[in-house]
Order: C-alpha cells, then structure tokens, then sequence
C-alpha cells in the first residue's frame, strides 16, 4: 500500500502542530467559537449530540496492520474502547475532548494517518472499492487513480473553499462497489478500444436532499489528462455552483439546472485551457511510482480448489455458512477475499470495538498481508486469504465476535450514527437497523430471500444511503417523534436508482412490520432466480404499496 | 443557533455543551452548570425563557460553554423530562449503548 513520503509527512505533522495552536488559543479565549469551528472542522472536529466527533480519514478505504492497531489504541485512550465505521469508508470517535485532540491527531500522524478532507467544503476523501487489486474483472487497481487524487486535492488552494463539499469515488470493474453515480465525480476505469486504460467520468450524482444520479460527461479521458479534466470540471463548479443558499450548492444542482449538455461543454472548454497551459499532464514516471505501491503481492502458488477449505466446510456448519455469504472471488488461485460483517444480529452497524479492531489486525499480519479494507457498506475486508487458511481465520473471527455470515444478505444493513449520536438526525436509525437484524436473524431465511439491502437515515442528509437502498428508510420527525419513511427500488452499483417512496410513513413500532410485509410480498410474487430488486423492476411499486397499506 | 424548543412551549431550560470536554450541561438555578437535567432551572413562559438564555451567555463570552439554547421540558413525578426525543436522548446517552452517557455515569 502507500507509504508517505517526505512531503506527506510534513504536511500532516505541520497540520497537527497548526491545530495544536488553534485548540490552545480556542481554549485561553484568544479565539472565539465562531473563529474556531471552521478550523476545528477543518481537521474534522464535529460537536454532536453527546460529545465532540472526530472523524478520521481512510483513503479508499485501505489500512495497515499497524494503522489499525493505532485505531484501537486511540479508542482506548481518547474515546469508550471503540468507533464506527462509515459509509464514507473512514472511522468516527464519539467522545473525544476537545483538549486531547491534538495529541490524538499526533498519534494518528504517526501512522500516516490525519482528519484531514473529512470535513469542510474541499473535495472530500476519495473512496473506492473494497476489492480493489484483487477482483477478477479489474481493469486496474482503482487506488492507483485514488491516491493520484489524494495528493492533488489534499490543500488544493483552490479548492478549499468550494460552495460545499465535493466526494469523488473510483472504481474498475464492471460491477461497482463504490456507488461510483452517486457522487459529485464518479470514476470508472475503462479500457478503449486500443487497449488503452483511461477514465469515465460521470458528474453531478449525489443523495441527500435532492438525490441525483450521476451523469456521464465523457466516455474516455487518458490516464496523463486525468487531473485535468478533473480540475476543469473544478472550475466550472467553483465558478457557477450556488453560494447564496447550500441547499442549492452541490454540483449537482448545477448540473441539473444547466443540463449535462452545457456541464459538458464547459468543462470541455476548461479542458482546452487547462491543456493549453500544460500544468496537469500526470507524469508518466510519477503514474509509475505510484503504480508500484499497489503492485500484486507475492502470491504462492496454489491449487484453484484447496482440499483444506472443502473438508473444513464439510464438517463446520458454521464455516460452510460463513463462507458461502462472506466471501468472493479472488482473481489468483487459491485465494479468497474475505468479509468480516460488522453487523452482528442486533448490534450497531459499522461500530467495532478497540480489541476487535486489534484482532482484526492481528489476523491480517497473520493471514492477509497486514492489509485491511474498510468497505462504504460499514464493513471489513482481507483481500488476500489463502484458502487453506480460511477456517483458522474464521475461527478466530468468531470467538471474537466478528464472525457473522450475513454479507449481502437482509441483515447486512446499512445504517447511519442517527438520532443516538447525531446532532443533525431527526430519528434513530440504529434501533431500527437492529430490531430488523433480530426479526430475520434466521439465517435460512436471509438466504431464502437472497440478497437485499435495507439502509436506513436519520435525517434527509443520508448518510446511511437511503435512497439508493433497495428498502430505503429515513427518519422524520413529527412534532418530536419519530416516524419512518419507506422507499423502495433503490440501487448503487451500476444500475443506480433512487428508490420510490411507498406511501406515508410509518411509526417506529410499525417500521419493522412494514419491512416485513415487504419482503413478504417480494417472496409471493418473484419469479425463480429473481432476486429483491429484480422483483421490483419487474413489477414497481403498486404491488407493494398494495400489501403494505390494506388494511389502512 | 439552534432551535430545539416550540412556539408557545410553557416550561423551558437551558442547555450546552462544554467547550473542553464537549459533554451535556444544563444551566442551573445557582448559575452553574450540571450535567444532570434535574439540576437545571425551569423558565416558565417566553419571556422567562429568553431570560434564562441571557443568563447563559456570560458562560459563552467566557468560553466554558458553547451552543445554548432553550429545549421544552416538563415536569414530572419523577423530575423534569425533556419533551422531544433528541432532548431526551441528549440527556440520557445512546439508547443503542446504555453503558455510555449520563444513564450509566449519573445513574
């Protein structure tokens, strides 16, 4: 993986020492709160319901051994023993002070880690897919585009100021992991016609509020005019995007509002500019150098099928389902990638405690590189298992919790922080995402209904995905209670939709009910082979909304 | 600032977070500030209200809280209760983790 070099460790030590002054002049008074919260969330400090949070970046997702010991260490120091894994592929502490967050972020750049892009109106940390480097059908390591774009938009002085925060994802198969259209810049990596690898780019996606699919502006931008382009479709959100009302402000709206048509012709304009002037061509040698950090591992050489793995799931039950929903295809024989769920049945989506945390990164030293993915579904990935030692790891994964068969079935739900620790929620997603884990912990039927992802908000900010869930629930409040709205149809992966709101919403003791009348009415009307969302696009809404509100 | 009472809500109190730590505290009737709820004092009407908020606001220039402002309460059998759920959870802690928060440390 990426190693710093000189610059980067500059940068971020010379960022923890300019918050180290800030944090001490907030806390004498020489600067007040208005002065100081634009700082403190330029290093992503928040103040939430309980405590202040601080959210810690994770760039695509990928973590050492050592920066996730690091992680647990800092748990155990400056917050309750544990955090919570985002959709934004970083990590959230609930309870740090305000006076002990300069040496945390010390420690944290003494692991090549920082707060940085977690915040603010700057293009955000780059996300992308958990698999990367591994999957079969890649085109090429998705992190080699990522990093790219890490070094250029980190303090890009000319976007640290934008109308609102900015995220781009990336991602290199045909099937996307990333959410790649439902971003402000969605990247595909693709390869032309003459075998060369270059970039689709789409632009202008995005949930919240307004949810908007991404739209592609072009099917193909060369590797050494990436940033580039980048930089112009930049400029001409910079120029045009609203300032004067930021719920209006995402690129986005712009997008929308002129069309990609005229998005598209400006940004081919800026384009012209900005090659003209020949700054942004990517060094063939620097591409190289980056390039080299992703390079495959020493693989072994090993039988496609390991005798080992079959016999261990002929006599573990447990094993043989753990490993029929927890694993996928690795792209070297013998090899698996393996998902560890943080969604034990009714516990907290994406939380995972400091000693899980060190165990986790124990068995990565031990059996997959000492490589960690944090995946934007607010699990954990190991890309590089031998099968042979696949049972072991289970084992392990198990007497500490962590061991749950769920991936991609109806319990591996997406779920934001909501109202028990938000101080923008409306209602509580987390209690909703457990009651549903419990009500279809049977792991027969998880399978008998088959893949189904249910995510879940606290507010129409959508942090937890809902629109593009394919049961989609966010919480709204009404006069200081709780009350839930269902959509159905949503999708991330590439055939993004947003989902269909299903009627009015539903109280919190009904939420689950519905749900399961959902699914209920999915079971009495698929065709063999259909999975939830196949139903749904066969059928749409009516059928549902049908079942759901009879008897209302 | 935030608004987290109702037009016409008849009794109010005041809270914060604290600038070091970050935690919930509630103005109290002796001007300080208490993370327990049942410390806090109790402003009938609006006017009593923006009184009360007025009160915290030295606590602001002098940085030992930020983010004040009025949340509806009500008086129960038991002691005050915050009316709306946000209140309610910022009072107690994660409903999700009772072991966090003023329900596993004020008891």
């Amino acid at each position: 993986m990426y190693r710093y070099d000189e610059f980067d460790h500059q940068l971020v030590n010379e960022r923890v020492a300019q918050f180290r002054d800030q944090v001490s002049r907030r806390l004498t008074g020489e600067l007040s709160e208005d002065e100081f919260k634009p700082l403190r969330l330029m290093n992503g400090l928040y103040l939430q319901l309980h405590a202040y949070m601080l959210r810690v970046a994770i760039p695509y997702g990928t973590l050492s051994s050592r920066q996730l010991h690091k992680l647990a260490e800092i748990g155990r120091t400056y917050d309750k023993g544990y955090g919570h894994f985002t959709t934004r592929q970083n990590l959230q502490y609930n309870w740090p002070k305000l006076k002990d967050v300069p040496d945390l972020l010390a420690e944290l750049a003494s692991v090549e880690m920082h707060a940085i892009q977690t915040s603010g109106n700057c293009i955000r940390n780059v996300t992308s897919d958990q698999y990367a480097g591994v999957a079969a059908d890649e085109i090429e390591d998705p992190r080699i585009v990522s990093e790219i774009i890490r070094q250029w938009s980190t303090f890009h002085p000319e976007f640290s100021y934008l109308p609102r925060k900015f995220k781009i994802a990336v991602c290199a198969t045909p099937d996307d992991r990333a959410a790649i259209r439902v971003h402000d810049i969605g990247i595909q990596v693709v390869r032309n016609d003459a075998g060369e690898i270059g970039y689709e780019i789409y632009v202008g996606g995005g949930l919240g509020r307004t949810p908007m699919i991404g739209k592609k502006l072009i099917d193909f931008v060369p590797k050494v005019d990436l940033l580039a382009y980048l930089e112009s479709v930049m400029r001409v959100y910079n120029m045009h995007g609203r300032r004067d009302n930021m719920y209006k402000s995402r690129i986005k709206i712009l997008v929308h509002e002129i069309g990609a048509e005229d998005m598209r012709r400006q940004v081919d304009a800026e384009f012209a500019e900005v090659r003209k002037a020949g700054h942004l061509v990517l060094p063939v040698e620097e591409i190289a150098r980056i390039e080299s950090y992703f390079a495959a591992p020493a693989y072994e050489t090993l039988p496609a099928v390991s005798p080992e793995f079959e016999a261990a799931k002929a006599a573990d039950k447990g094993f043989a389902d753990w490993a029929r929903a927890n694993l996928a295809a690795h792209r070297v024989p013998g090899y698996a990638i393996v998902n560890i769920s943080l969604k034990p049945i009714g516990g907290t989506p994406g939380d995972c405690s400091s000693d899980q945390m060190d165990v986790v990164a124990d068995l990565a030293d031990m059996f997959s590189m000492g490589e960690i993915r944090v995946t934007h579904e607010q699990n954990l990935t190991l890309a590089y298992v031998r099968q042979k030692d696949l049972h072991a790891l289970y084992q392990a994964l198990e007497a500490n919790g962590l061991g749950t068969a769920n991936i991609g079935l109806i319990t591996d739900q997406i779920a934001c922080p909501g109202l028990d620790y938000c101080a923008l929620a409306n209602a509580r997603s987390i209690p909703i995402a457990q009651r549903i884990s419990e009500r279809f912990q049977d792991l027969e039927r998880q399978h008998h209904i088959g893949e189904l992802k249910i995510n879940t908000s606290g507010c129409i900010n959508a942090c937890g995905h809902h629109h593009v869930g394919h049961i989609g629930i966010l919480g709204v409040d009404k006069k200081g209670v709780e009350y839930y709205q269902v959509t159905i149809g949503g999708a991330a992966d590439q055939k993004t939709a947003v989902g269909d709101i299903v009627g009015p919403a539903f109280t919190e003791g009904e939420i689950v009910d519905a749900v399961e009348t959902i699914v209920e009415t999915y079971l009495d009307i698929r065709k063999d082979g259909e999975r939830f969302i196949d139903t749904y696009r066969r059928v749409g809404v009516e059928p549902f909304k049908e079942t759901l509100y009879a008897t209302h | 600032m935030a608004q987290h009472s109702r037009k016409g809500a008849q009794f109010q109190a005041v809270t914060a977070s604290l600038l070091v730590e970050g935690l919930v505290v509630y103005l109290t009737r002796d001007n300080r500030w208490s993370e327990s709820l049942q410390d806090a004092e109790v402003a009938e009407g609006k006017e009593a209200g923006e009184a009360l908020l007025a009160r915290a606001q030295p606590f602001v220039a002098n940085n030992v809280v930020i983010d004040t402002y009025l949340f509806e309460v009500e008086p129960g059998e038991k002691g005050l209760v915050a009316s709306s759920v946000r209140e309610q959870i910022r009072q107690a802690g994660p409903t999700v983790r009772l072991d966090l928060g003023k329900q596993a440390e004020l008891g």
